[in-house]
C-alpha cells in the first residue's frame, strides 16, 4: 500500500488559520439573530470587541475538513503509539454522548431533572470499582495525570489522619513522567528505584528505599515495558509493611482487563484512563477522564460530591456532606460526555467482552513481537512474553546503519501508519514502544511488520531517506526542541511574534 | 574581533593504538614511537579548524610554533599569529604550560586545545579558569569534562562560541595515574577545573534520557538540599561544581571548589579544611557530609576528597551522607564507588543508597 497525505497549501504556506481567512461581516447561519438582553451587564465587564474570526459556513467546514486530511487519527490509520492505547473508538459511543439527554443538560440543573445522568454516573462508578477491585471511585479527574495528583493528595490525607508525616513516594525508573511530576506536585520527595535485568522493579533497591518516611509506591502493572510485575505480592508486602500505600497507574489496564484486579494485587488507589482502556477518544490534550478508585479505608477522603441513591425515595442525589474529603479536584462532576462514552462501551462489551479485549490486545502484541524477531535491526531487551505492548530497541540497526529509532518512527508515517512511542521508557536505548491494541486485524499487524522490514532494508541501502522522513506527509520533520521550548499557543501570540 | 588561541599537543594520543595508557613523560613517548605509534593529534586539530573555517566565523587565530599549532593552521589554510619557541620533535608539558600562559597574556577569548587529560591538566595548572578552554579530543584518556564529542563538534562549538557566544561553566579536569593504569588499577585524580563553553549536546556524550540542563539541574538540587538543612547541624561540603552550587544558593561565593568547607546555620564557617579540622569541628555534634561523584568513575569518597577520611565518615555516620548528582552526571556514572582506604567501611556502603538528583527527586543508586 502506498500513501500520500493531502497537503493543502499556497506555496510554502499551509492552509491558513481561521483568523487569516476571516473577513469582516461574513457569517454562517444564525439561528438566534437577536438574543434579548435580559441581564444588564455592567459596562466594566463587557468587552467591546471579541476578535472572533468571521467566516461563512462552507469556509468553516472546508477549513476543518482540510486540517483533518493533514492529520493522523485512529479512524484513518494503524496507531501503535505505546502506553496510549489508541484503540478504535466505536461511533455508537459518540452518538449517545451527543444525544440531547446527555449533551444538552447543565450541571446546575435540579437533581430531579437529571436523574438519568446521575444514574449513569452511579452505575459507572460501581462498574469501574468492580473491574479494579476497589470499593469506591471518583469520576472527576480529567486525565490520568490528574487522577495521579488526586491519588497523591489522598495519600497525604490518609497519613495525616493517622498523625504521621511521611514525605517520600517511590517510583520505578521505568515509570511515566507524570508519576514523578504528580508526586512532586503533591509535595512529596520522589525516590526513584531502578529496574532489574528482567525489566521489573528491583526488589533489593525497593527494600533499601522503604522506610518510616515512605508514603506510597506508584506502580504501573503491566509496566511500561509491557511486562507484568510478577513479584507484585512481594512488592506490596514490602511497601505495606513499611506503612506505605500502593498506587496503581492504570495506563496499561488494557493488558489485564477482566483477568486480574489491582485491588487484589494489593493496590490501595487506582486510576483509570477512560480515554485509553475504555475507548473514549484522546482529544488533543483532552477531554479525557481519569477516575480514581480507592479501598475502603480511603473512601472518606474522596472529593465530593458523590452520587448516592436514596432507596426510600427511589431517587439519585449528590452528596456534598463529606467532612473528611480533600475537597474538590475539578469543577462539577468530571467530563460527563466522556463518562457517557465509557459507560456505553462497558455496556456493549460486557464481562466476556472486556476479557476478550485483554486477551486480544496481549495476543496482538505478542504476535508482533514474534514476527519482528525475523526483522533484522531490532531487539527485545527482556525475554519472555509481553502483555499488551512490546518495547523494541533499534540499537542494532543504529550500530549497523547509523539510523536512529526516531528516524524509523518518522519513516513509518510515510507508510501510512502512526509512529510508535519512541525513546520511552528511557531505560531502553533507542526504544520503540509498540501497542497494537485489540482492534487491529491480523492483516494490519502483518502490514506493520512488513513496513518495519522494508524500513530496516532502507536503512541499510539509503539511510538518508530515513533521516529525511517523513516526506509523504503534509509537513516534514519538526524541530521538536524548538516546538517544546518556544511553543506558539494562540493567535495572539502568533501575531505578536510576527510583528 | 574575537581572539582564538590554538594549542596542539602533538604527541597526545600516540600511546592509544599501541596499547600504552597515555603519553605523559618522555620515556613513554620514546617507547610509543618505537612501537610504531603515529601522531594523531595534528590531523584531528586540522579537522576542527576546517569546520571552523567552513562556518564562516571571523576571528584572529593565535597559535604556537610548528607542530604545536602553526603547522595545523597552515594546513587548514588559516592565517595565524605564531608565538613561542619549541624544539620541534621534542615538545614537553612545559611547552603546553608556556603556550597557555602566553595566550592568557595576549587576551585570547578561547583556547582550543588538542590533546587529552594530561594536556588539560597542564593548561589549567598554568592558567586556571582565567581563559575558557575547549578540548579537541585527541588523547588516550579523556575523563575530563572539557572535551567536545569529536573534532568536528569541537569546531562547531568553537564557531558558536566565537559568533553568538555560549554560557560558560566550570568543568572537571581529571587525570589518572598512568603508571597505576598500566597495571590495571584506575586511580583518577581531580586536577582542578577549567572554564568551558556550555553546550550540552556536542560536549561529552549525553545518553538519551538525561535532560542536559546541567546548570538548571544543579540549582534545583541545591535548592532541595538547602531545604533539607537544619540549624545547629554541621555541613561538610565536599569538592565539585554540584556541591558548590549548594554554597552559591546559600549566598556563599568563595567556597573551595577543590577542597572541603564547613557550613553551619547556612553560613560558611571554615574554608578548605583538613581531616583534623573536620574531626575537631564535628566532635559529638550532629553533622552531615555533602558530596558529589567525582569524574566519570563515580567515586563519592576517596577521590579528590581524601579529607573525608574513614574517621570522619565513621564519626558522621553513613546515614548522614548526602550524595548529589545531576541527571547528566548520573547517565555517565550509573553506579557509584567508594574507596576510603578502609575496606570494612567501603563494604558498608555497598548496595543501594539514596542520591539526590533533582528538586524533590532522589534516586536509589548502586554502590559497587
Ligand atoms: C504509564 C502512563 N501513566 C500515566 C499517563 C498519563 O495519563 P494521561 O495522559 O491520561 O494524563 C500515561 C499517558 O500516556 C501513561 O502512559
Amino acid at each position: 500500500m502506498t500513501y500520500r497525505q493531502a497537503r493543502w497549501a499556497r506555496g510554502e504556506c499551509l492552509e491558513p488559520l481561521v483568523f487569516e481567512l476571516s473577513r469582516a461581516g461574513r457569517k454562517g447561519v444564525s439561528l438566534h439573530p437577536e438574543v434579548p438582553a435580559r441581564i444588564k451587564i455592567p459596562d466594566n465587564l463587557t468587552r467591546r470587541s471579541l476578535e472572533l474570526p468571521e467566516l461563512s459556513e462552507p469556509q468553516v467546514v472546508r477549513h476543518y475538513t482540510r486540517l483533518s486530511q493533514m492529520n493522523y487519527g485512529v479512524d484513518l490509520v494503524f496507531y501503535p503509539i505505546g502506553s496510549c492505547t489508541m484503540k478504535y473508538n466505536p461511533k455508537v459511543c459518540d452518538e449517545l454522548a451527543g444525544a440531547e439527554e446527555a449533551a444538552c443538560i447543565h450541571p446546575h440543573q435540579a437533581e430531579e431533572t437529571v436523574q438519568g445522568a446521575l444514574e449513569l454516573m452511579y452505575r459507572l462508578e460501581r462498574y469501574l470499582a468492580e473491574i479494579a477491585g476497589v470499593s469506591r471511585v471518583c469520576l472527576q479527574p480529567s486525565a490520568g495525570a490528574h487522577g495521579e495528583l488526586l491519588g497523591m493528595l489522598l495519600v497525604r490525607a490518609y497519613h495525616k489522619s493517622k498523625g504521621e508525616s511521611r514525605t517520600e513516594v517511590i517510583v520505578p525508573d521505568s515509570a511515566h513522567g507524570t508519576n514523578f511530576a504528580s508526586a512532586a506536585m503533591a509535595g512529596f520527595n520522589v525516590i526513584i528505584v531502578p529496574s532489574n535485568n528482567r525489566g521489573r522493579v528491583d526488589l533489593k533497591a525497593l527494600r533499601a528505599a522503604v522506610s518510616e518516611k515512605t508514603a506510597a509506591l506508584m506502580l504501573t502493572n503491566p509496566n511500561t515495558l509491557g511486562l507484568f510485575e510478577d513479584e507484585i505480592s512481594e512488592i506490596a508486602k514490602t511497601v505495606h509493611t513499611a506503612g506505605g500505600l500502593l498506587y496503581y497507574d492504570g495506563a496499561n489496564m488494557n493488558g489485564i482487563l477482566g483477568k486480574v484486579r489491582p485491588g487484589d494485587m494489593g493496590f490501595d488507589i487506582v486510576h483509570f484512563n477512560l480515554h485509553k482502556t475504555f475507548s473514549t477518544p484522546h482529544g488533543g490534550g483532552g477531554p479525557g477522564a481519569g477516575p480514581v478508585g480507592v479501598v475502603r479505608k480511603l473512601e472518606k477522603f474522596l472529593p465530593g460530591p458523590v452520587v448516592e441513591y436514596d432507596r426510600r425515595r427511589k431517587r439519585y442525589y449528590l452528596d456534598y456532606n463529606r467532612p473528611k474529603s480533600i475537597g474538590k479536584i475539578r469543577s462539577f462532576y468530571g467530563n460527563f460526555g466522556v463518562l457517557v462514552k465509557a459507560y456505553t462501551y462497558l455496556l456493549m462489551m460486557g464481562k466476556e467482552g472486556l476479557e476478550e479485549v485483554a486477551e486480544t490486545a496481549v495476543l496482538n502484541a505478542n504476535y508482533i513481537m514474534r514476527k519482528m524477531a525475523d526483522v533484522g535491526g531490532f531487539e527485545v531487551k527482556f525475554n519472555g512474553p509481553c502483555k499488551h505492548e512490546v518495547v523494541f530497541s533499534a540499537e542494532p540497526l543504529k550500530r549497523e546503519t547509523g539510523v536512529t529509532a526516531r528516524d524509523v518512527a518518522k519513516r513509518l508515517l510515510d507508510y501510512g501508519m502512526h509512529a510508535p512511542t519512541y525513546y520511552f521508557p528511557p531505560i531502553v536505548p533507542e526504544a520503540l514502544m509498540v501497542e497494537p491494541t485489540e482492534t487491529e486485524t491480523k492483516e494490519e499487524l502483518d502490514r506493520f511488520v512488513a513496513a518495519m522490514d522494508e524500513i530496516a532494508e532502507e536503512a541499510r541501502l539509503s539511510p538518508e531517506k530515513l533521516r529525511a522522513a517523513p516526506t509523504a506527509t503534509a509537513i516534514g520533520r519538526l524541530d521538536e526542541v524548538k516546538a517544546s521550548r518556544e511553543p506558539i499557543l494562540s493567535w495572539k501570540m502568533y501575531r505578536k511574534l510576527a510583528k | 574581533m574575537k581572539k582564538l588561541g590554538l594549542i596542539v599537543n602533538p604527541i597526545a594520543g600516540m600511546g592509544g593504538r599501541v596499547g600504552l595508557k597515555g603519553t605523559n613523560g618522555a620515556d613513554v613517548v620514546a617507547k610509543a614511537l618505537k612501537l610504531g605509534a603515529k601522531p594523531v593529534s595534528s590531523a584531528r586539530a586540522v579537522e576542527t579548524l576546517r569546520v571552523l573555517t567552513r562556518a564562516g566565523v571571523e576571528f584572529e587565530l593565535i597559535t604556537y610554533q610548528d607542530e604545536m599549532g602553526a603547522a595545523e593552521a597552515s594546513e587548514a589554510g588559516l592565517e595565524a599569529r605564531v608565538v613561542g619557541r619549541i624544539t620541534s620533535g621534542q615538545t614537553t608539558a612545559e611547552d603546553t604550560k608556556n603556550a597557555a600562559g602566553e595566550m592568557l597574556e595576549l587576551g585570547v577569548d578561547l583556547i582550543l586545545a588538542a590533546g587529552g587529560d594530561g594536556t588539560m591538566s597542564d593548561i589549567i595548572e598554568a592558567i586556571g579558569t582565567q581563559v575558557p578552554v575547549l578540548g579537541i579530543p585527541t588523547g588516550v584518556k579523556m575523563h575530563s569534562a572539557t572535551f567536545a564529542n569529536t573534532p568536528e563538534s569541537a569546531g562547531q562549538v568553537a564557531a558558536h562560541f566565537l559568533s553568538e557566544g555560549l554560557p560558560l561553566r566550570d568543568a572537571e579536569v581529571m587525570d589518572i595515574d598512568e603508571d597505576a593504569y598500566r597495571e590495571n588499577r584506575l586511580i583518577a585524580e581531580l586536577k582542578g577545573y577549567a572554564r568551558v563553553p556550555y553546550e550540552p549536546v556536542m560536549m561529552q556524550t549525553t545518553k538519551e534520557g538525561s535532560t542536559g540542563f546541567e546548570l538548571a539541574d544543579q540549582k534545583a538540587i541545591a535548592r532541595w538540599t538547602i531545604e533539607l538543612m537544619e540549624r545547629g547541624r554541621m555541613y561538610i561540603l565536599g569538592p565539585g561544581t554540584t556541591t558548590r552550587a549548594v554554597a552559591e544558593e546559600l549566598g556563599i561565593y568563595n567556597s573551595t571548589l577543590l577542597g572541603v568547607d564547613l557550613i553551619l546555620d547556612f553560613k560558611l564557617l571554615v574554608r578548605d579544611v583538613n581531616e583534623r579540622q573536620i574531626l575537631e569541628a564535628i566532635k559529638g555534634k550532629p553533622a552531615t557530609i555533602i558530596v558529589s561523584p567525582i569524574g566519570k568513575q563515580g567515586f563519592i569518597l576517596g577521590r579528590g576528597n581524601q579529607q573525608l577520611s574513614p574517621a570522619v565518615v565513621r564519626e558522621v555516620g553513613k546515614k548522614n551522607i548526602l550524595v548529589l548528582t545531576t541527571p547528566h552526571k548520573f547517565s555517565l556514572t550509573p553506579t557509584l564507588k567508594v574507596d576510603t582506604g578502609d575496606s570494612e567501611l567501603d563494604d558498608e556502603f555497598r548496595g543501594y543508597i539514596p542520591v539526590i538528583v533533582g528538586y524533590l527527586q532522589t534516586r536509589m543508586v548502586k554502590v559497587v
